[in-house]
């Protein structure tokens, strides 16, 4: 089980501990970086852990984010459900909606949108007239299936960086949906079924908000069936789905869209659809390398993840002026804003030295 | 530019061989003549000489994004491409152009060429300015050349070929030898009765496929024409209008480089065509390949390097004969013709016939090609016509095993197009005492799995960066496979080897059970060692 460390006992542990690459940070911090992930000893908590802790703030359910066996949770109201999927049943989950705040130790915690999926959030921590926020993943575009974005001010503020060069640069999300529906149309028309590729939880059902069900007959993956009937139950309008697994054996797919997960890519179980035309919607299918390499058809550029513009207009708004950059392209980010005369530095993440450069975005390996 | 950059994405949109050349095709068939000779000349390869220093667009892509130079390496780094690097950085579109492909070309890119720098800066932010997004990107793949579209001069001959229902054979010789993409050209290309009349136009070249099954699946030993597979230049010596040209493979006029071939023209009869090798040969033996980059890297060739280094043409086939095309006559008679019109005692060597009773002798002679200085065996089923582009069944390259070697993994740095971001271009070392000396580079012959592991290692176990590259902990162990090996001092292990690839993952070796520089250097050929210039 997870440690129950106090801020002194985290001070030992890092002088004798303090040639691991994991722990390294100024005592007089809010928040730390240790073994299992971002740490505030004030309050006694892990942000996003990624091994059990007693205590763990979650931003949002994607796995690289929502560990399971911690032994307490404090996650968003419309978040709970995803998350009590991801981590088990019997967890201990305390829901905050979004700006109610709850205090912890020392310190108030409350959670703000982080228009990533569902029910994400950035993570307002306060103690003693300091402001952190820690942002998890975000966009600043808007999103039918979850609330916007909303900059929080704060003293210092924790960033990712997956898009962070800025050759990064989303196109208008109407522009990507009128080119799914053209490609869509085009197959229809050759008689293929569209394969649309998309991550399970979040990315597919954004998708599904933005197609027109008047277009065709849109079948599903179970991983993707599965998040699609979370969603519903939260209310968000999406598309109507059918469950490729129940759909009858003598159906025709001809004209028909599929969205499944990334991973079933070239997997057996896309024999039974016949001749297809496969597409991708991600943030990595600006780069046309990135969808060569995996033998896809067409790439769609939308990600639920800030471009380069806004991960820098995320920063500007937050008027902090020390920032903490992970999981992405750390390096390149920092040294910009560096060159911008902000104190900038990276901070690890569970990912071995960087990021996953493979393209698998969270999500992929959905239940 | 608004056509053709349609064109682009819409071939790389698709994998799908049928649909590029149909995509291709409307496009042909849409376009002005002159954009379609240009789009032509792009896709197979061909291009302008290079008008502008990449080095250049980079600069002034840069000042017009308002970035950093460092900040446009890490891009490159993650697009792998530098056409699309500078196309996804400059700031977003405000325009798209309507100006015609050949307008772009011979109006705005040509004109460059007598242009100061100032002026060519100007001119290509401009034209950036002008463009949307797809045609930046276009445009830059024009400057920078490297189209990476998945699109072979097979399938644009079959293209063009298609917008008038030609043959595809017609149009592939059409496409050899000199010509400018102009308007002119390219109705004479897809003219369902054209003069073809240039006396320098080589024929497509035949290339054999390696040998897939065993060779006894080929059939009796009877059947079969079998040559040494020679080491050198592919080439085609043309003697027409009593004048003599040399084309190489890859479609270079290389008449001048090779004195001896053209006063060899002079004795061939009028109307002639031989397909053979170009090899440095001396003594009735080949000199090392290497030789002959000695003599190909020059411009004026003294008397010393051609006494140093003579050239022969090993001939293996006649492709025209008193001005006739007899690639559809038999096997048997162009060999014949060959050999009556070989000059006695010239740089002509008619490719020598191995004759074996049975397939077993043969196999047993194929262990003699590294003392030949051959490959392998040719083998050529007799009565077969000359064919066009690489093709199964009547060919069949029969090589010797290659070399292998088990080497360590010590440095890797991303690859281009579909392989940027990733680790997929390493170094090999071997063991020199208790240090691993570098001694050769591969890309190929890895799974994408491979790969997709190989990164992971690489990026988990990097011990220093140099730019892209990245010393790793020497760990994993491959077996190399490769062609040839010679001393080169250039090297730093003192040893050049030829097209090294990886045969395997020794996932069962560890680092220190790894080759030695001594393993290798007893792989060398007798003899000297080999100057350099």
């Amino acid at each position: 089980m997870g440690p129950t460390n106090s801020r002194s006992s985290i001070q030992t542990a890092v002088i004798t501990a303090s040639v691991t690459r994991f722990v390294y940070y100024v005592l007089d911090l809010l928040l730390q970086v240790t073994r299992n992930g971002l740490y505030c000893a004030d309050g006694d908590f892990y942000v996003d852990p990624w091994l059990p802790v007693d205590r763990a703030v979650i931003t949002h359910a994607h796995s690289d984010h929502a560990c399971a066996d911690s032994r307490a949770y404090l996650a968003t109201r419309p978040g709970e459900a995803l998350l009590r999927a991801r981590v088990g049943g019997g967890a201990t989950i305390q829901a905050l909606e979004y700006g109610e705040s709850v205090v912890l130790g020392g310190v108030r915690v409350s959670l703000h949108p982080a228009g990533h999926i569902l029910g994400s959030a950035q993570v307002r921590i306060e103690s003693g007239g300091e402001v952190w926020v820690v942002s998890g993943d975000y966009k600043l575009e808007p999103d039918p299936t979850c609330a916007a974005f909303e900059p929080v001010a704060c003293d210092a503020f924790v960033t990712e960086s997956t898009f962070g060069l800025p050759i990064y640069r989303w196109p208008p999300e109407a522009e990507v949906f009128a080119e799914i529906r053209s490609w869509w149309a085009a197959n229809r028309q050759a008689g293929k079924a569209s394969m649309l590729f998309a991550y399970s939880l979040g990315k597919a059902q954004r998708v599904l908000a933005g197609l027109n069900p008047a277009d065709g007959r849109i079948y599903t993956h179970g991983a993707v069936e599965n998040c699609c009937r979370m969603y519903r139950e939260a209310g968000i309008a999406l598309a109507p789905t059918t469950h490729v697994a129940s759909a009858p054996a003598t159906t025709d797919w001809s004209g028909a869209l599929i969205l499944a997960p990334p991973s079933a890519n070239s997997s057996p179980w896309m024999r039974r659809f016949g001749p297809l035309s496969t597409g991708f919607v991600s943030g990595w299918m600006r780069i046309r390398g990135a969808r060569r390499r995996r033998s896809l058809d067409r790439g769609f550029v939308l990600s639920d993840h800030a471009d380069w513009p806004g991960l820098m207009s995320a920063v500007r708004a937050s008027g902090a002026s020390r920032v903490w950059v992970t999981h992405g392209y750390r390096a390149p980010v920092v040294e910009w804003l560096k060159q911008q005369g902000m104190d900038a530095q990276t901070i690890e993440t569970r990912f071995e030295g960087e990021q996953d450069e493979t393209g698998a975005e969270p999500g992929e390996g959905e239940p | 530019m608004k056509a053709f950059a349609e064109l682009y994405a819409a071939l790389d949109e698709t994998t799908k061989t049928n649909e590029k050349v149909e995509a291709l095709t409307r496009y042909f068939s849409r376009v002005p003549p002159a954009d379609a000779a240009w789009a032509a000349t792009f896709l197979i390869g061909r291009r302008p000489k290079r008008l502008l220093e990449s080095r250049k667009l980079a600069q002034w892509a840069i000042e017009e994004s308002g970035i950093p130079e460092w900040l446009f390496g890490e891009c490159y780094h993650a697009v792998g491409d530098f056409a699309e690097t500078i196309a996804l950085l400059l700031p977003p579109a405000q325009s798209s152009s309507d100006l015609p492909l050949h307008c772009w070309i011979e109006e705005r890119l040509l004109p460059l060429r007598d242009a100061d720098d100032d002026a060519r800066r100007a001119s290509l932010v401009s034209a950036w300015r002008e463009m949307d997004e797809r045609q930046r990107f276009a445009w830059n793949k024009i400057i920078t050349g490297e189209f990476r579209v998945g699109v072979s001069q097979s399938l644009v001959v079959r293209a063009v070929a298609a917008v008038n229902g030609l043959d595809a054979a017609v149009v592939s010789h059409r496409l050899m030898g000199d010509w400018q993409p102009t308007a002119a050209f390219w109705t004479q290309l897809v003219a369902t009765d054209a003069g073809d009349a240039d006396v320098s136009r080589p024929y497509p070249f035949f290339l054999a496929y390696p040998l897939e099954g065993a060779i006894e699946e080929l059939g009796g030993v009877g059947e079969w024409q079998v040559e040494w597979k020679w080491d050198g230049i592919r080439a085609q010596l043309i003697r027409r209008s009593g004048r003599t040209f040399v084309w190489s493979r890859g479609e270079e006029l290389m008449t001048d480089r090779f004195p001896e071939l053209e006063a060899l023209g002079a004795q061939l009869p009028e109307g002639t065509v031989v397909d053979g090798e170009v090899l440095p040969w001396k003594n009735g033996e080949p000199l090392p390949f290497a030789q002959m980059q000695r003599r190909i890297g020059r411009k004026v060739l003294g008397a010393r390097i051609l006494s140093e280094v003579p050239v022969v043409i090993v001939a293996y086939d006649l492709l025209e004969l008193q001005g006739e095309d007899v690639r559809e006559r038999p096997l048997e008679f162009r060999r014949a013709r060959l050999e009556e019109i070989a000059p006695p005692d010239s740089a002509l060597i008619v490719s020598p016939v191995v004759r074996p009773d049975t397939w077993e002798e043969l196999t047993v002679r194929r262990e003699e090609a590294r003392a030949r200085k051959v490959e392998g065996f040719m083998l050529k089923r007799l009565g077969s016509p000359y064919r066009v582009g690489r093709r199964r069944g009547d060919w069949w390259k029969w090589k010797i095993q290659p070399y292998s070697v088990d080497a360590v993994l010590i440095y890797a740095q991303p690859g281009n197009g579909r392989r940027a971001s990733l680790f997929t271009d390493y170094t090999f070392g071997v063991w020199d005492g208790d240090k691993l000396v570098p001694f050769a580079k591969a890309y190929s012959g890895l799974t994408d799995e491979e790969i997709r592991q190989v990164d992971a290692f690489v990026r988990g176990n990097t011990i220093e960066k140099f730019g892209p590259v990245r010393a790793v902990k020497p760990e994993l162990v491959f077996e190399l496979a490769f062609e040839g090996i010679q001393r080169s001092p250039r090297h730093r292990s003192g040893i050049a080897v030829r097209f090294p690839r990886m045969a395997r993952w020794r996932t069962d070796k560890k680092a220190e059970a790894a080759d030695t520089i001594e393993t290798i250097r007893a792989l060398l050929p007798p003899g000297g060692a080999v100057t350099a210039d």
